[in-house]
């Protein structure tokens, strides 16, 4: 193409919306078929006015500026600032400016709005002032230097962000707002009451329903404000931000469609009454609507790049959802927040007035879908709100718990009812979004999409959640998901327990020989052995220290302690309940000074000795069996701990003997292998300091009792337990207790917390209480027997081991050398070891 | 510390023992397991992990005890599996699989342990030379 056949095009305005255009012309490489010309009217280029207070901040123009000075001309665009347009010339297709006439083929009105100033006499005076442009922010910083105070007349968005800039530059504050509450567009009369108290508490004064009938000569101020009911304000400055209107002077003066209250009628193509000529951003009236937000601004700007380049996107409106933090104050709204748009729908509101934090809800009158929100106090919640919205996504069966406190009481969301910008690997910045891209193009298993996104191969925390999204993502693209543990078994590992238990099968090399999948090797893999190596412990508990079960153990298994990341172990012993005598205290005091050991005390009401040598594992548990101590299991997907609180024995609160119980049920499961690791609390009263209801198995004390709760989690994604049981008895708490575990032995995945196996498990609670409970699937006996095997053959590993000469072999750092392990470095921290 | 922040230089060639070296019995080793053991090279001492799989075309496998991505001298005690026909070894701390014959991690091309000739002599562990 030659260059005389290439179109002219003018963007009049150079605010944020006519640069993005712009940016989209160069990145397009739309520039090819066109000459652009920008004119600006101001001496700036385009900043950045969302963030326009911070200038007062010490963000200057050249900070605030959204391109490099060279931006322009660098790619051919011939930018004119300080050059207003005057008139245009649709017949003629040419524009005016003081210097000279221009023509084009297609012209781009990005004018923009200015601020509205309400017709008081007196408005004009010396000191009354916009926030709007640079310049205005310097004209208002000049007359601060004479001020002690200021006014801002207008309490919306842009208001608060002008008071903010007043109170920067250190005049005392007022906002005078003629609606009845601060931010009418955003918040009702709770948020904006809330909202009022906020800004109140930072010293800027807030005053509603005052409509200023005059401005004159002040007493002690230059300024005196005269209100409907003859009060009066004075001050030394005012700014108006009571609003925007669209900048469409020009557009009425050569005869374009405009709206009955202002801005140039579009199209969704941006193209204005006459098709030569688009207008974006906040001059533009789409679908009766103005757009005072840089969103939707640039969303304009791409349609009017692919009207300009001959293509057919169109602009759909956009929604006006924002997150603020206004004068430190976060406000946030979300589609419908005033739910006034949508009849019969609901409301959930939550106003907490110590924290200052309110949320309200708009949803559907089926209760299934979110239709807008309004948050005042506390944006914590918007981002999960949005998704809701944004999605979709079907509401939880009580939507309250989106907006209540400790929001960690909201179920989850499943893989499918996440949106596609959900974090999934945090380590590794993986959304679901960039999982379902690599599906698409062409991984087809959970190992190619680790690979090609490197998602759960930083910290690991999110293997399952991975594998569910990848599951589920596979196959809703048809893909058979392939259920098989790893390549050795074509089993799940319900699959495989049944096997082991039918068949009676003892060892790994048995069951590989008889059910393993056909390959080169039988040595299985670092997925199958340990799943098989619980199974086997689940059904038969044979000492994981036997020689058959070694190979199959992790690290931490294989040397009964948790490997730290500088190749040495901690230990923990148990101590039940987290009860523990003075003389173990001391016993433990003197191991971990005798052999150089960090200690801490766990969550789990434990303590854990870090830092020792592999060789010391033997010595350290002889001289802790000694004292009367066992193996707290901390190594193993197996029973850790229960935790307790003091209950009735010493507590004045409490109603049962809640560290009994803990005691009891701590030495009748420990042992227990599982899928994984599996934790207890027992409370004595209703207020729940053992905080039971964050474990797997949660009991809280009744008059009559105990209640028993399932499937709670704290860690990576937190879930209350459900209550399961009420006002049980001892026996029927053990007998029940039981029945859960071992039915959650049988039949979850390997490495599945009770909480996702809960969550996966089709039909839900009620299902789960029909087989426990009610014993539907007539199990219940033999559920019973299970368990009662296992805790009959429990006995402490490390007291097997230490009394077994081969089995300590195992404990040498090398086999044919007693130096230590020489790249193991310890450095000191108040007053304990820590890996250098 | 991610998986891979700590990724040091890897000997991608065997590393030449002086001559042959015992290094310890058989009874030593842990069947279908791994064992650590010294071995003085020309470069001063340095850690293997001995892996034994009894009944099997190729028995023993001396490979680094080094693991380059948690720094920490530990492959020795990581599972032994088959990937894809190939033995290896899964790091305990990061779970990288590290090929027992040649040392090559599977996850990460660039990443390769050394490994040792080694056979019985008898009823001892012997690096070949």
């Amino acid at each position: 193409m030659s260059i005389t056949s290439k179109r002219n095009v003018i963007i009049i305005g150079n605010g944020m919306v006519g640069h993005h255009l712009v940016e989209q012309l160069v990145e397009n490489g739309a520039l090819s078929q066109m000459n652009v010309t920008v004119f600006g009217e101001e001496r700036h280029r385009a900043y950045d006015r969302v963030h326009l207070s911070e200038y007062f901040k010490g963000r200057d123009a050249e900070a605030l500026a959204l391109c490099d000075g060279d931006y322009y001309a660098s790619h051919g665009v011939t930018f004119n600032s300080s050059e207003a347009v005057i008139s245009i010339n649709r017949a003629a297709k040419t524009l005016a400016t003081e210097r000279g006439n221009y023509a084009y083929d297609h012209l781009v009105l990005a004018t923009g709005s200015y601020p509205f100033v309400p017709p008081i006499p007196g408005n004009d005076r010396e000191g009354c002032l916009v926030y709007r442009t640079l310049d205005d922010l310097d004209a208002i910083r000049e007359a601060a230097q004479s001020a002690a105070t200021g006014v801002v007349v207008g309490g919306g968005l842009l208001g608060l962000e002008a008071a903010n800039a007043l109170r920067g530059l250190n005049l005392e504050t007022a906002v005078i707002e003629f609606a009845p509450r601060l931010m009418p567009m955003q918040v009702d009369s709770e948020g904006g009451e809330l909202l009022r108290e906020k800004i109140e508490a930072l010293g800027v004064q807030v005053l509603t329903e005052r409509a200023t009938q005059r401005i004159e000569d002040g007493a002690a101020s230059r300024h005196r404000m005269v209100f409907q009911d003859d009060k009066i304000l004075e001050t030394d400055l005012i700014v108006f931000s009571a609003g925007i209107r669209p900048r469409d002077q020009l557009a009425r003066e050569c005869g374009l469609e405009i709206g009955e209250r202002g801005g140039v009628v579009i199209n969704d193509q941006c193209q204005t009454s006459d098709p030569a000529i688009l207008a974006i951003g906040e001059v533009a009236l789409w679908n009766q609507s103005i757009f005072g937000l840089v969103a939707p601004g640039y969303q304009m700007a791409k349609t009017a790049l692919s009207t300009l380049t001959d293509g057919d996107a169109s602009f759909a409106g956009a929604d006006m959802s924002t997150k603020l933090k206004l004068l430190g104050v976060d406000v946030g709204s979300i589609g419908d927040a005033h739910g006034n748009q949508n009849p019969g729908a609901r409301m959930f509101r939550y106003l907490d007035p110590l924290t200052q934090i309110y949320r309200k809800m708009v949803v559907s009158s089926d209760g299934k879908k979110l239709l807008g929100a309004m948050l005042v106090g506390d944006n914590s919640v918007y981002d999960t709100l949005l998704q809701y919205y944004a999605n979709g996504i079907e509401l939880p069966k009580e939507p309250a718990s989106l907006i209540l406190p400790q929001s960690g009481a909201a179920p989850a969301l499943g893989p499918d009812a996440l949106p596609e910008t959900a974090m999934i690997c945090s380590c590794h910045n993986v959304t679901k979004a960039s999982i379902c891209a690599t599906i698409d193009a062409g991984a087809s298993d959970l190992g190619a999409v680790k690979s090609n996104t490197r998602a759960s191969t930083g910290c690991g925390g999110c293997a399952s959640l991975l594998k569910s999204v990848v599951d589920h993502e596979l196959a809703a693209r048809g893909v058979e998901v392939d259920k098989s543990i790893c390549e050795h078994f074509q089993h799940t590992r319900q699959e495989l327990y049944d096997i082991v238990r039918v068949e009676g099968i003892k060892t790994f090399s048995e069951l590989i020989e008889k059910h393993g999948a056909p390959s080169t090797h039988h040595l299985g893999c670092d997925i199958c052995k340990p799943a098989v190596g619980s199974i086997l412990a689940s059904c038969f508990n044979e000492p994981i220290t036997d020689a058959a079960h070694i190979p199959l153990q992790d690290t931490n298994d294989t040397f009964m302690a948790n490997m730290q990341k500088n190749g040495t172990y901690s230990v923990v012993p148990r101590i039940a309940g987290g009860e523990i005598t003075p003389d173990k205290l001391v016993v433990l005091g003197q191991v971990a000074q005798k052999y150089g050991l960090y200690s801490k005390i766990t969550g789990g009401q434990r303590i854990d000795l870090f830092g020792a040598r592999l060789e010391d594992l033997p010595e350290i548990w002889g001289e802790l069996i000694e004292a009367g101590f066992e193996t707290g299991h901390a190594y193993g997907k197996s029973l850790r701990t229960v935790k307790s609180c003091v209950g009735s024995t010493w507590c004045r609160y409490g109603v049962q003997d809640s560290v009994g119980m803990a005691i009891k049920l701590e030495n009748r499961y420990k042992g227990l292998r599982a899928p994984h690791k599996i934790k207890f609390g027992v409370s004595g009263c209703t207020r729940e300091c053992a905080e039971a209801q964050s474990k797997d198995i949660g009991i809280i004390a009744t008059e009559n009792g105990w209640n028993l709760y399932v499937c709670g989690n704290g860690g990576m994604r937190p879930r209350h337990a459900e209550l399961f049981a009420t006002d049980l008895d001892d026996e029927a708490l053990y007998r029940t207790i039981d029945r859960f575990l071992m039915f959650y032995v049988r039949t979850a995945d390997r490495l599945q917390r009770t909480s996702v196996w809960r969550e996966n498990l089709e039909g839900g609670l009620e299902y789960l209480k029909e087989v426990i409970l009610d014993d539907s699937l007539g199990m219940g006996d033999e559920l019973e027997r299970q368990m009662q095997t296992v805790v009959d053959n429990y006995q402490c590993e490390w007291a097997g081991a230490i009394s077994d000469p081969d089995k300590l072999k195992r404990f040498r750092s090398y086999v044919n050398d007693s130096r230590p392990d020489p790249s193991i470095i310890m450095t000191s921290e108040r007053g304990q070891l820590r890996p250098a | 510390m991610t998986a891979t922040a700590v990724k040091q230089a890897t000997v991608t060639q065997s590393r030449q023992a002086p001559t042959g070296q015992k290094l310890c019995s058989k009874t030593d080793l842990v069947a279908f397991s791994g064992v650590a053991a010294w071995l003085e090279t020309p470069q001063g001492p340095t850690q293997v992990a001995l892996f034994y799989l009894p009944g099997f075309e190729r028995e023993l496998y001396a490979i680094d005890h080094h693991d380059p991505f948690s720094n920490a001298n530990v492959i020795a005690h990581g599972i032994v599996g088959d990937i894809q026909g190939a033995a290896v070894v899964a790091s305990p701390i990061y779970k990288q699989h590290f090929r027992l014959e040649d040392g090559q991690c599977v996850e990460d091309d660039s990443v390769k342990l050394a490994t040792w000739k080694v056979s019985f002599k008898g009823a001892d562990v012997w690096i070949e030379e």
